[in-house]
């Protein structure tokens, strides 16, 4: 048979050329995977593999185990409940002459004060402090002398916590949680616990952004869909530039319409309403404006695109049937609406959620968002372990929110929101 | 206005009355900022408020003389240029196989690529930071080309996939059937069909580039910085009227590209119109 469908020398029998279509069809299916493969391939490199090391940032915890590796290997057998034995504070001491020696303090040291204030401190004055080897039994004495931290509990429990090589240290910082002495989990000081309130602060910008998109792009998104294609498509224009312009450009602009010498301030005087400038930018107020200005062409395409695909045939139809034109708007209209509805106000806040450059430069140091903490770790404080599990958190809800836009989105087009 | 049947009571005019004036107060909101920007950057004085003092070209005159500006814009235009070829190639190839690829991980496929779309920028920027800084890449052109066609190539995938969504097959078959190499068939049959497309795809993806500030914010050495770039620090440090100006430029390249889309989007329908 197999003779037979290569040179297809029998073309009676069915089976040979039924295989042979398929074996056609499965040589397609290569060929076209094999067109896919490329991108896959570059996105792989530039796109997931760069997420998922952020991803394993947010849990990697080596560099106290580089430095101090004596130290962690005496440690493994501590029960935690009392102070190390005389072996982990020589090895302790050992390694810290060996790091000071290779200049690798201050990198298990930057990691321990994450921990606990003042870590630092404790292992600098020590490597500075310690001339030698200390003689055999004297090693907890001689440390605990240069300072006495080393005789507190909690001292070495923050250095066993941190031997890694994974730690979920930095995901429970990022939702101000922490373990205390005992390795249970609770919430953290107060002056370090500040990310819930700025998940919510995220969570309530993007929320009002949202709303202030979905009352202002409903009219304007019923007015595009009602009037004739050759109007609407003029003043699909005003939707579409903005949409279009540069969001740096946007941003500059509001800035120059509402600074305290701005457009809005200058002309509200010379009008005489105010005398003194409005505070109307550089606090939670600017960046709602700004930010809805960005984003409401983003509700507007899909609004519209739902909005176009309701035939007027059914409000005749209800107003025929005797209902009142809010009546008929409330329980006909409204409920087609509902897909476009949904799909813009996720879009909108999807994108809200993740915003950076327009709080950064139109809000206050009481607006920042969460990406601004992001970018702040990374390459101000290098605190990248913090960055990546706000990262990692912001990631979740986003791929959460987006999967939930795909179910919303499939059978309607999915392209309708990007073009027109 | 074409459908006014449905205008027959008062409450619905008033209703339809204050569509029209809401609409209308959303587009000045929409529109205004945007204008308002622009003649300032005539200004003859350097306060950013109006009435203005007089007319001059003298922040034109500084964005050009500006070796800072005019470096940022020579930048956008490579990177935007480069990226955009990259991600055709990538994207184009990428929708091809997908129009044809039949199994039940596409939605799968899908999803994945255009996820750069859906990501934070801000995560995208880091990871790609904590992955480019050792091998040499953040600082680079090349980085920084690569890092914008990941951004780009979803949405050539999307605009060259609809394109593809609406092309009859039957026609490459005929071109088949009429003894033409698979070659041939593509770059005198299909290629001629979705070129449309693809051109679209291209701006897409150069706007995609040209407006990217958060990964360059990141990415950049002082060599690389782009126009937006230029401008985030121009924002953030104190505004001079010559960012007004870098808007204006920056806007006007906007606006050529949404005429070019829009005008292929007419041809196209005009072609879907009379043609079939």
């Amino acid at each position: 048979m197999t003779t037979a469908s290569l040179t297809g020398a029998d073309p009676t029998t069915e089976v040979p050329l039924k295989r042979r279509l398929r074996r056609a069809e499965r040589t397609r299916q290569v060929k076209a995977l094999a067109l896919v493969l490329p991108l896959l391939v570059f996105l792989l490199f530039t796109f997931a593999g760069p997420i998922a090391g952020m991803l394993w940032r947010s849990v990697d915890d080596r560099e106290v185990r580089r430095v101090l590796p004596q130290t962690i290997a005496a440690l493994a057998t501590w029960n935690g409940k009392d102070l190390p034995d005389e072996k982990a504070y020589a090895a302790l001491a050992s390694d810290i002459l060996a790091a000071r020696a290779s200049g690798t303090v201050a990198i298990a040291a930057k990691r321990l004060n994450y921990a606990l204030n003042g870590f630092r401190t404790i292992l600098t004055s020590t490597a500075r402090n310690l001339k030698a080897v200390p003689e055999p039994g004297t090693a907890r004495e001689t440390l605990g002398k240069i300072n006495p931290a080393w005789r507190e509990r909690t001292t070495w429990t923050t250095i066993k916590d941190a031997s890694g090589p994974v730690t979920g240290f930095y995901l429970l910082a990022a939702l101000d949680l922490t373990r205390n002495v005992d390795g249970a989990i609770i919430a953290a000081p107060p002056d370090q616990a500040i990310y819930r309130d700025v998940f919510a602060r995220t969570f309530l910008i993007s929320i009002s952004v949202t709303v202030l998109c979905l009352i202002l792009g409903f009219p304007v998104a019923y007015l595009l869909a009602t009037l004739p294609p050759g109007r609407s498509n003029l003043l699909m224009i005003f939707v579409l530039l903005p949409f279009w312009t540069s969001l740096l450009v946007r941003t500059c602009a509001w800035i120059v319409l509402l600074q305290s010498k701005g457009v809005v301030n200058d002309s509200l005087h010379w009008l005489g309403i105010i005398d003194e400038p409005l505070r109307l930018i550089y606090n939670r107020f600017g960046v709602c404006v700004a930010m809805t200005h960005v984003l409401l062409p983003f509700m507007i395409l899909p609004l519209y695109s739902s909005m176009k695909a309701i035939s007027p045939a059914y409000m005749r139809a209800a107003a025929s049937l005797g209902a009142p034109p809010l009546t008929a708007f409330l329980r006909i209209y409204l409920p087609q609406t509902l897909p476009g509805i949904g799909a813009g106000s996720l879009l909108v806040f999807i994108l809200a959620l993740g915003y950076y450059i327009t709080p950064a430069l139109v809000g206050g140091a009481a607006d920042q968002m969460i990406s601004y903490f992001i970018a702040l770790y990374t390459t101000e404080t290098a605190n990248w372990g913090l960055a990546s599990a706000l990262g990692a958190v912001l990631l979740l809800a986003t791929l959460l929110l987006a999967l939930v836009y795909g179910k919303l989105v499939q059978g309607q087009q999915v392209t309708g929101g990007m073009k027109n | 206005m074409s459908d006014n049947s449905f205008l027959r009571t008062s409450s619905q005019r008033i209703a339809w009355i204050a569509t029209i004036v809401i609409s209308t107060l959303v587009f000045i909101f929409l529109i205004a900022p945007i204008l308002a920007i622009m003649p300032l950057s005539f200004s003859s004085g350097s306060y950013l408020t109006y009435p203005l003092p007089g007319l001059s070209l003298r922040w034109y005159d500084d964005f050009i003389n500006s070796p800072r500006w005019m470096n940022s814009l020579k930048n956008s235009m490579i990177i935007g240029v480069a990226s955009t070829l990259l991600s055709m190639v990538l994207g184009t190839l990428a929708a091809l196989g997908l129009a044809q690829w039949k199994s039940r991980f596409k939605p799968l496929v899908l999803a994945f690529v255009l996820s750069p779309v859906v990501v934070p920028g801000v995560i995208t920027a880091v990871g790609l930071y904590f992955f480019f800084a050792p091998i040499g890449l953040t600082g680079s052109y090349l980085g920084l080309i690569l890092a914008h066609t990941a951004l780009a190539a979803p949405f050539v995938v999307i605009t060259v996939g609809a394109t593809l969504q609406s092309f009859d097959t039957n026609l490459a078959r005929a071109a088949a059937s009429l003894g033409a190499s698979p070659l041939e068939a593509f770059r005198r049959v299909i290629l001629p069909l979705i070129l449309p497309g693809l051109a679209s795809g291209a701006l897409f993806a150069f706007a995609t580039s040209f407006d990217e500030v958060v990964i360059v914010l990141f990415m950049a050495g002082p060599e690389q910085r782009t126009l937006p770039r230029e401008m985030f620090s121009g924002i953030r440090e104190n505004i001079s009227p010559t960012i007004t100006a870098a808007a204006v430029i920056l806007t006007t390249v906007s606006v050529i590209l949404l005429a070019t889309l829009e005008g292929l989007r007419r041809r196209n329908e005009r072609l879907k119109g009379g043609g079939v």
